[in-house]
């Protein structure tokens, strides 16, 4: 697309990240839920990131989308799903010193995404709002705010001509209200949830995936040494909250189950029949 | 210690947030003998400072810039804040405004971040516990010194702007007047099956509702959305069906009369709310229970 009359390539960084899922029954060793009772999947929040990422590419004529991702070589698979769905190449960085830490904080995060971001220049970097399983909600805005970059969180609508140089973005907040804001380009956005629909990859996105480049780049590459993986905050425990449940259960076949429901919710006079 | 909480405001409307902090704040600063410091950044800030004006509180600095919030300005005027008070602590709202700058505070500062927090203690350091919600607010009284502040706002450093607000969710239908809901989640797995629940909700003469992936998904309007980012609803009955409880979702169904929940696993923290609850398979129960009032369950 031609906006203003001029043309422009244009770079979109996403981050994206893989985060663990816990299975129902689980037990925790040490800070962390043991290794047997998790899976590892692409965030949500980062799924329709890389899908509003790739429809600018396809909006456009010039626009290369590259991801980013700080995790283990296992995390290659997830970052696959996003070359599946379209983006042209990948970076991962990982480390023994990223390896040793219990938990990346924010601010380390930021720092080594910062750093990405300056070999890079893009225009625009796309981040979920949050990670499903740590749940910072800050990388995106923390990492704005490092590299000098303008910013929007929790971004539900996005306007913007690739080539342009202000996004037109919702913000949703609380209660059913969107604030609509300007913000000017270079800018960090973090996506919220349900901005798009998120594709699935077609068989011939996953075999060209298989030739995409996935860059590994440690620290070092990145001009960065180990105090970045230094925090301030140090995990000291993980328990499972203690259940306060004090919720009637009731037992039996589904039909037996039914039957008592049935019968509350009559006694609660509100339902009739 | 002393603690600098930061009020949060919306369209002229003081929320219910700030007096989260300021409770928080208080607890925090009584620990250590501590002062609690409250600010309001832009916006009516005299009638903002008349409600803040509580029992516990010692200062509240006014900043007196702009109506609605714009991170460029609220960081820059914490930052300002933060170096005249100098305060030990630094609290804002885990609220999507409070997650568009306090990262941002944090980073400009080079100060250790925690977001989520549901419990703070001090221990020489502080000992936070993240995930879940909630403080009652604390009581009132007005013989607190208030002091306008002026933050030196650099505008050039603003390059957002917002141009407007909207409301989403309109419609036909208001969940939140309704007498009994029944509110389907991400355990239905598919599009089609949604039917099932209509069938449970029109066999109850009830109304249909769900959580967000749903809504998310394309498969219910966004009037339908119950939580943070949806509506509020108080039914006298919400019965819960392959949904978990997240904190976002239950932040909108808390003050449901009588809770009951349909989930296979029965760790989920939506049992930690229910009165009642069912620990079986949806596609098993819902039909069970159609046909209990005489429905008939449509084919899934
Ligand atoms: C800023 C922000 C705002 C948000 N706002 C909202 C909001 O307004 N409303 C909201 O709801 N969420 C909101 N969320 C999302 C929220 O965090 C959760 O992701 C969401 O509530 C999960 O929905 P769910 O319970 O339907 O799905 P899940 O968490 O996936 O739960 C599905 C449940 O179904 C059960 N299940 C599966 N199969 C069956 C079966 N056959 N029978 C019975 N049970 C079964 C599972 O055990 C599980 O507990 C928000 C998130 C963010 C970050
Ligand atoms: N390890 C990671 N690698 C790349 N991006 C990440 C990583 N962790 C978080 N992010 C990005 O930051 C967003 C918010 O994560 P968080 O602040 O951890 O909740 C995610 O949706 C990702 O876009």
């Amino acid at each position: 697309m031609v906006a203003g009359g001029q043309f422009r390539p244009m770079k979109i960084l996403i981050a994206v990240t893989e985060v663990a899922e816990v299975e129902d029954d689980f037990e925790i060793e040490g800070l962390g839920v043991a290794e047997q009772y998790l899976d590892y999947d692409l965030n949500e929040w980062d799924d329709y990131a890389i899908e509003e990422g790739v429809q600018l590419q396809e909006a456009g004529e010039d626009v290369e989308v590259v991801s980013v991702t700080i995790g283990p070589e296992r995390s290659e698979e997830t970052i696959r799903m996003g070359l599946a769905k379209g983006v042209d190449r990948a970076i991962r960085v990982w480390d023994d010193a990223l390896e040793e830490r219990e938990e990346l904080g924010v601010e380390t995060k930021a720092d080594v995404l910062a750093a990405v971001v300056e070999d890079e220049a893009p225009d625009l970097v796309l981040t979920g709002v949050q990670s499903n399983d740590d749940a910072f909600g800050a990388t995106g805005v923390a990492l704005a705010e490092e590299i000098g970059f303008e910013w929007a969180a929790v971004v539900n609508t996005l306007d913007l001509d690739p080539g342009g140089s202000v996004a037109s973005v919702h913000r949703e907040l609380e209660g059913g209200v969107e604030e609509l804001t300007d913000v000017e380009l270079p800018a960090v956005l973090t996506i919220q949830t349900g901005i798009n629909e998120p594709r699935y990859a077609s068989l011939r996105g996953i075999r060209q995936a298989q030739s995409k480049e996935i860059a590994p780049k440690s620290l070092g590459d990145l001009g960065l040494d180990e105090s970045v993986t230094e925090s301030p905050i140090t995990l000291t425990q993980l328990y499972e909250p203690e259940t306060e449940s004090d919720a009637t259960v009731f037992e039996g076949s589904p039909d037996e189950e039914a039957d008592q429901l049935a019968d509350l919710l009559r006694e609660t006079g509100v339902v009739e029949g | 210690m002393t603690v600098l909480a930061i009020a949060e405001h919306r369209r002229g409307e003081l929320r219910d947030v700030s007096f989260e902090l300021a409770t928080a704040g208080r607890d925090l600063a009584d620990a250590t003998d501590g002062d609690l410091h409250l600010a309001v950044i832009g916006g009516a800030v005299e009638a903002f400072v008349d409600r803040l004006d509580r029992e516990g509180v010692d200062v509240i600095h006014t900043i007196d810039e702009g109506e609605e919030f714009n991170h460029d300005v609220y960081v820059q005027a914490v930052e300002a804040l933060y170096d005249e008070v100098e305060p030990d602590t630094l609290l804002m709202p885990n609220s999507v405004n409070g997650l568009d700058y306090a990262p941002a505070v944090a980073n400009r500062l080079s100060l250790p971040l925690v977001t989520d927090a549901i419990d703070i203690e001090h221990d020489g350091g502080l000992a936070v516990t993240r995930e879940k919600y909630g403080w009652p607010p604390a009581e009132g009284t007005d013989d607190t010194e208030v002091r306008a502040f002026d933050a030196d706002i650099d505008e050039s450093a603003v390059r957002s702007a917002v141009t407007g607000f909207q409301e989403v969710g309109g419609g036909d239908v208001d969940i939140s007047e309704a007498e009994v809901l029944v509110s389907v989640g991400r355990g239905i797995e598919d599009e089609e099956n949604i039917a099932l629940i209509e069938a449970l909700a029109e066999t109850l003469d009830a109304t249909l509702s769900s959580s967000r992936p749903i809504v998310d998904n394309g498969w219910l309007p966004k009037n339908r959305q119950v939580g943070q980012s949806g509506k509020q609803v108080t039914p006298e009955v919400y019965i819960a069906i392959g949904i978990s409880g997240a904190v976002q979702h239950v932040a909108g169904m808390k003050g449901a009369e009588t809770i009951v929940a349909i989930n296979t696993d029965s760790n989920a923290p939506i049992y930690d709310l229910a009165d009642y609850g069912i620990v079986d398979d949806l596609f098993e129960v819902v039909p069970a229970l159609i046909e209990e009032f005489g429905g008939e369950p449509p084919e899934v």
